[in-house]
């Protein structure tokens, strides 16, 4: 019976429609208005009948009233000046006494995206705004965000805004939810107006509220409240207390805003507290209860879990059953599922993950089968007890000679190799028996690889080079570079010629570079590999920390902030977790609105992974085709600079670099040297020295004071060593002779490396400036301050004593750049105790000027990002004693001031005079006009 | 907030569209397409999707995807759930969910939406206030309806939507009174092929079928409620009782709900009430396969196992399969690969098996996967995890309601692995 509103043909239906509608029988007009809004639905254009749909509008028959809204909807915008004809009608609606049809009016005039309507709307709009109905009430709010987005000037004008606000603190929760619903979706347009302004009084409000609205409701005040900052730990608890039990609610949404509220709340709370161990305990049910949910829910739990589990392991420590993959799950929880089963693999419970990832490689599916091998890889680098297992395991699947389980496992093979050098060589003759079978280019290169590493312990290892020299024209670039690098490593020296230009040059250099330098090059081809991370695909801190803000969002899907992707935002507010502050202490966080406008242009930042080989050995100029390297290293982008630019960096660095740790072989042309001097850094930064800083000479021991002889003098750090410059004046009547020097012990154990050379006698009035080489051998005391180093100086005189303070950048070793992934992974592991923040003022250097600067100092840049208009600069320093320093530096370029946050595995204590030193460096060294610096918290 | 939502149905036609905002074009969707085409199956297309300018998040259910257009940030689980509830409103109001459904009631479809969600917002998802609002669509009513000029939609406002207890209409009347409630348990389990069990869960529901005239306030309790520590409620259930006595308190809503869904996890140790023997073995340069299987009842509590199906994706080796079934039929699709084995009831004296022998692929090598065994059974009477309801008192009325408590234990995703 129904079937017939379908009807085939548009025209004939037109026609007779129209007749319909102007029939004078109610039931048939009424039919008439039912086909017309069919067709609407199924995509048909039945807007020429607009007048004759608009003349049944008045009618007291509520559902052809809301067919006739329903078509009004849909077609008002093509025909504005029709439908002006419709306002009256709205108006007196709104005055209605049913409540349900005020509502009605008043939602669905906001629906008309018509400017001539919008005017007559307002009125009717701030009635209904203070309307006795709750029912109408929140219908109202929720317009007013329609109206906004047809017209926010006007909603501004007309104070919609304020009211809007008012109705947070609704007495109905259900008008408050929306209130609350439609502020937010505002502000995501007016990102710098403070819309929510959230204090203790309307947070409150909102909890009352949040026990008593609707599942949807829940969400948007959970939403809302994850915006808010705590002032202390304790509202911060008492807030979790009240959320907590949203995390048993059937609507898988409200749980994952609980989840997010809980998360970032408990950042707030101190480790010892019996509420916060509680409290981590209860967040484990609702998320494996959200894995029992239809696939779709499953993928979004999953990736938002794969955050959870990157901030707090803890909490799902013990449920890596449930990550367990079901042979018909679909394949994206599949992938999802084995991602996270690495993450929670630990020493406890690889045997378990090793045994199903094996079950998992025997599967149909070839894309899964691939993942799953890699992922008892990873598990080899990340479980280091588990290495000999897994190697195992690996070789149980090559023998099964199914092809791609072969090629993916050599591939995995030679990143264990690459982790625990020297250790299972054993397994290389099986893996020579697969030569043949290998015909994917990563496959192959891991091979090559392999065979020129191991070359001495494998016999026929010229033959089986050979046989990739065969195909070397048919090569992809990976395997090609591959095997270039494999070649020179068995000082093979005929480079062939190839047609890709990046192959000849590299080639061209290497073998210069061997007719120039045999051991150079040796140690440029043979540089050490940097380290295989454990975690190959960390999320980097800052933005992991603001993705856990915005759990449950697209953003946590995507792994990306959410200015990176979702169109019309206009400059995102950028979330922080809260740092932890007890009651009564001050709770503003240091950056707390430090939104900027302007989308950023950066890439997506998730650091890539450490998958291929070249890409770490070789990592600048083969121009990956994939767009997904975002992160360029600084140093990187300098070398690329050195390269092709033009005369002035040249010129720097031979001026900087002069005095480095640059073999002399080869000093070269410049360009010759800027080539290398990429090279170098590539290959773990052997001898980038360059000027580091040093502070001018002070006065340390003056003439009164040792019986004429005055004593300036200052710290240098060259050519990879320590060095005390002094200036000794004798200002006494006599002749000083035989000088010596004793360091009483220091914190890092200075000592002189040799004598103090004056070998002729200081005549008077006669100054002689003496370098005096330290090394950091000698005993070792804890001073205060740290830096502070005592001296005595002896001459035929007397024994004179003093003591002087150096700064910390002379302990900052030349190989103090840490690979990328090493760095994430041990950013992470550092307790956030143990970080400082600083913030530097009045501070005018771009990044890449400070970073060029710092790597002076020897700290180096790791990484780099840029979001909206900040420079995230992420640095490492060795100091001599082994202790590393991993240091974020913010550069906003619209304000001159840098934001530091330092972390080091060391003690707080030393973490903070550590950092008094290196914001000391910042500032003596090249900023000038600095006159203080602040200290946080 | 939501902005569109198209349904596309298994062939990539769409046969419904929906705007609360402005309009969206069609072509959107072939972002959507695309992905359809790549994924193998339905089941794999990825269900949040990015385009240039929108973000598509869609649900597949009963053979039709739900694709839902987003603009803005929004939670996708919130967008999801609400899907999930567009499917069950659809399911309540015409008995299925089918394209054809859809098609006959395309009015009422489009009325339910757009009373279900306003800009966006989320408005009315209730089954009782929506049914307030918008009268189902029966025969009976139909023909009245065309009679007497009235209509599907209700005059009144919809008293639910503001009480407090949104889930309840008032005035509520039966002649009989009753409750029912059923508990069902699934075991979701990966059995190894040593047949230990690598890990094994229940999701379980207390599903409630209410009929109560008035405004009854119900509370339940259970003989062992220390089981239920990660469970998620029906709105109505008073969480601070809960919390307190691990009495579950609550106004129900009309009509059928989930009261509650519970997890039993794999810490805890849960009964397997099966166990499979089988044997399938391919060997090299041989055409010919083995094939036996044995089913047999493990910790059952001394119920009956029923409704059994066996089904199994054989390697793409396996040409045909010829077995013989002690008992119950079994079929074996050459195209797809899927073997299954309709068992029926279990005897334990007589435990039914599937033997047989598989013809391969000629020349063809020895297949790199092994099959994995998906059971389904239920067990009638049982819940397995060892749930009991203690009691069921009633509160507020003063009629004697009929009472009833129903236990059942099915297999959820069971697979053995061979």
């Amino acid at each position: 019976e129904t079937n017939k509103l379908y009807c085939t043909s548009v025209k004939c239906c037109i026609f007779e429609l129209k007749a319909e509608l102007n029939s004078d029988k109610k039931e048939k007009k009424k039919e008439a208005v039912k086909k017309v809004i069919a067709s609407m639905t199924v995509g048909k254009d039945v807007s020429a009948l607009f007048p004759d749909v608009v003349n049944c509008m008045q009618t007291d028959n509520l559902e052809l009233k809301k067919l006739v809204y329903l078509y009004l909807m849909n077609y008002a915008k093509s025909q504005p000046d029709m439908a002006i004809m419709a306002v009256n009608t709205f108006v007196k609606d709104c005055e209605d006494p049913n409540p349900l049809i005020r509502a009605l009016a008043v939602r669905t005039m906001g629906c008309i995206r018509v400017d001539k309507i919008t005017e007559y709307l307002c009125e009717p709009l701030r009635k209904c705004l203070k309307d006795e109905d709750p029912y109408v009430r929140k219908t109202a709010a929720v317009c007013v965000a329609k109206l906004h987005d047809i017209n926010a000037q006007l909603v501004e004008d007309q104070g919609f805004l304020d009211t809007l606000k008012d109705l947070i603190s609704d007495s109905n929760p259900m008008v408050v939810a929306n209130a609350v619903a439609a502020l937010s979706e505002i502000s995501e347009s007016h990102p710098n107006c403070n819309l929510l302004d959230l204090n203790p009084q309307s947070i409150n409000k909102l909890l009352t509220a949040l026990n008593e609205c609707t599942e949807w409701g829940q969400i948007f005040i959970l939403d809302c409240l994850a915006n808010y900052t705590p002032r202390d730990d304790r509202e911060s608890q008492s807030i979790c207390e009240r959320v907590t039990p949203r995390l048993s609610h059937a609507n898988s949404a409200v749980v994952l805003s609980a989840v997010k509220v809980l998360m970032k709340f408990m950042e707030m709370l101190p480790k010892d507290l019996d509420y916060y161990g509680t409290l981590l305990k209860k967040l484990a049910p609702p998320l494996v209860t959200l894995l029992s949910a239809e696939p779709e829910l499953q993928y979004v739990a999953l990736r938002n879990i794969n955050l959870i589990v990157q901030k707090r392991p803890e909490i799902l420590k013990h449920e890596m059953k449930v990550f367990f993959v079901k042979y018909n799950d679909p394949i994206y929880v599949k992938l999802e599922k084995l991602d996270i089963m690495i993450r929670l693999a630990s020493q406890a419970n690889i045997a378990q993950v090793l045994a199903e990832l094996k079950e998992y490689a025997t599967e149909v599916d070839v894309d899964f089968v691939r993942k799953a091998v890699r992922a008892i890889g990873r598990c080899a680098i990340k479980v280091e007890q588990s290495a000999e297992r897994c190697v195992s395991t690996l070789l149980d699947l090559i023998q099964t000679k199914v092809n791609y389980v072969v090629q993916e496992a050599i591939v995995v093979i030679k990143d264990i190799f690459r982790k625990y050098p020297n250790k299972y060589e054993s397994v290389i003759a099986t893996l020579c028996e697969n030569l043949d079978s290998l015909d994917e280019p990563e496959a192959r290169a891991a091979m090559i690889w392999i065979v020129g590493e191991y070359a001495e312990r494998i016999d026929n290892a010229d033959e089986l080079l050979e046989s990739f020299l065969e195909g070397f024209h048919d090569e992809s670039t990976q395997v090609t570079t591959q095997q270039n690098t494999q070649v020179l490593h068995k000082h093979t020296q005929n480079t062939p010629d190839s047609d890709n230009p990046d192959l000849r040059d590299r080639g061209y250099i290497y073998w210069r570079l061997l007719s120039t330098d045999p051991v150079a090059a040796k140690e440029v081809v043979l540089a050490e590999k940097p380290l295989i991370s454990e975690e190959t695909d960390l999320i980097e801190p800052t933005l992991l920390e603001e993705l856990i803000c915005h759990i449950g969002s697209l953003a946590s899907v995507y792994h990306k902030p959410p200015n990176a992707f979702v169109e019309g935002s206009r400059g995102v507010q950028h979330k922080r977790l809260p740092a932890r502050t007890a009651s009564g202490e001050s709770a503003e966080s240091p950056d707390a609105g430090q939104s900027v406008g302007g989308v950023s242009d950066a890439p997506p930042a998730v650091i890539p992974s450490q998958g291929d080989l070249l890409g770490d050995l070789l990592n600048l100029d083969l121009a990956p085709p994939s767009a997904s390297v975002p992160v360029v290293p600084a140093s990187m982008q300098m070398g690329v600079d050195l390269l092709g630019g033009g005369l002035d960096s040249l010129i720097a660095v031979g001026l900087a670099g002069g005095t480095g740790g640059m073999p002399a072989g080869l000093g070269g042309t410049p360009a010759m040297g800027g080539g290398l001097g990429d090279l170098f850094d590539l290959g773990g930064g052997v001898g980038m020295a360059t000027g580091s800083y040093v502070p001018p000479k002070a006065v340390w021991l003056p003439a009164m004071k040792a019986k004429g002889l005055e004593i300036s003098g200052t710290f240098a750090r060259r050519g990879g060593g320590i060095h005390m410059d002094l200036s000794l004046t004798n200002n006494a009547m006599s002749i000083m002779t035989d000088f010596a020097i004793q360091f009483n012990r220091n914190s890092f154990g200075l000592a002189p490396a040799g004598p103090l050379q004056v070998l002729t006698p200081l005549a008077q009035n006669q100054t002689i400036d003496v370098s005096l080489p330290l090394n950091t051998n000698g005993p070792i005391m804890k001073m205060e301050p740290l830096n502070n180093l005592q001296v005595a100086v002896k001459n035929n005189i007397d024994v004179f004593y003093f003591s002087c303070q150096y700064p910390i950048s002379l302990l900052f070793v030349e190989d103090g750049k840490m690979d990328r992934q090493v760095f994430l992974a041990t950013w992470k592991d550092i307790p956030s105790e143990n970080e400082t923040q600083y913030q530097i003022k009045d501070f005018h250097l771009n990044s890449d000027a400070a970073s060029t600067k710092l790597q002076g100092s020897n700290v180096f840049t790791v990484a780099k990002r840029t979001v909206d208009a900040q420079d995230l600069l992420y640095q490492s320093i060795k100091l001599t004693n082994g202790i590393w320093a991993l240091a974020e530096l913010r550069i906003q370029s619209i304000t001159p001031n840098y934001m530091t946050r330092l972390r080091t595995r060391a003690s707080l204590s030393l973490s903070a005079s550590l950092w008094v030193q290196f914001a000391m460096l910042y500032d003596c060294g090249f900023l000038e006009g600095l006159d203080h610096f602040v200290v946080f918290p | 907030m939501i902005h569109s939502l198209f349904l596309v149905n298994a062939t990539g036609d769409i046969f419904l569209e929906k705007h609360w905002k402005s309009a969206v074009s069609r072509s959107v969707c072939d972002y959507f397409f695309e992905a359809q085409e790549r994924a193998t199956e339905p089941e794999n297309v990825p269900p949040v999707i990015p385009t240039p300018h929108h973000y598509l998040i869609s649900v597949f259910r009963h053979r039709i995807f739900f694709v839902a257009v987003i603009q803005s940030e929004v939670p996708p689980l919130f967008v999801i759930e609400f899907l999930h509830r567009v499917v069950d409103t659809f399911q309540d109001y015409f008995g299925v969910c089918t394209e054809a459904a859809i098609k006959d009631n395309v009015v009422v479809v489009y009325e339910l939406l757009e009373e279900m969600l306003d800009n966006g917002f989320p408005l009315a998802t209730e089954s009782n206030i929506l049914k307030e609002l918008i009268k189902p669509p029966t025969i009976l009513r139909t023909v009245v309806n065309t009679i007497t000029g009235s209509t599907n939609v209700g005059e009144q406002l919809p008293t639910g939507q503001l009480s407090v207890v949104p889930w309840r209409r008032t005035g509520v009347k039966y002649t009989n009174n009753e409750a029912y409630f059923d508990v069902v348990e699934e075991i979701d389990a990966i059995i190894d092929k040593s047949g230990s069990t690598v890990t094994a869960e229940i999701q379980g529901v207390i599903d409630a079928c209410v009929k109560l005239t008035g405004m009854p306030d119900l509370t339940l309790s259970f003989m062992n409620p220390r089981l239920l520590d990660d469970v998620s409620f029906h709105p109505c259930v008073r969480f601070k009782r809960w919390e307190a006595e691990r009495i579950l308190s609550f106004i129900p809503p009309d009509g059928n709900f989930r009261l509650l869904s519970y997890h039993v996890s794999s810490q805890n140790l849960v009964a397997i009430p099966v166990y499979v023997k089988h044997n399938i073995t391919f060997r090299e340069g041989s055409s010919q396969g083995r094939f036996d299987l044995t089913l047999g009842p493990k910790q059952t509590m001394g119920k009956v196992v029923e409704s059994v199906l066996v089904s199994s994706r054989l390697p793409r080796v396996v040409l045909n399969a010829n077995l013989s079934p002690s008992q119950g039929t079994y079929t074996f699709d050459p195209v797809t690969k899927l073997l299954t084995w309709d068992v029926g009831k279990i005897n334990p004296q007589k435990l039914p098996s599937l033997k047989g022998s598989m013809s391969l692929q000629a020349g063809a090598s020895k297949p790199d996967e092994n099959p994995t065994i998906n059971i389904q059974f239920k067990i009638p009477q049982m819940a397995v995890s060892g749930l009991k309801v203690n009691r069921l008192d009633m509160y507020g009325e003063k009629y004697k309601p009929f009472k009833g408590i129903k236990y059942m234990t099915m297999a959820g995703k069971f697979q053995v692995r061979t």
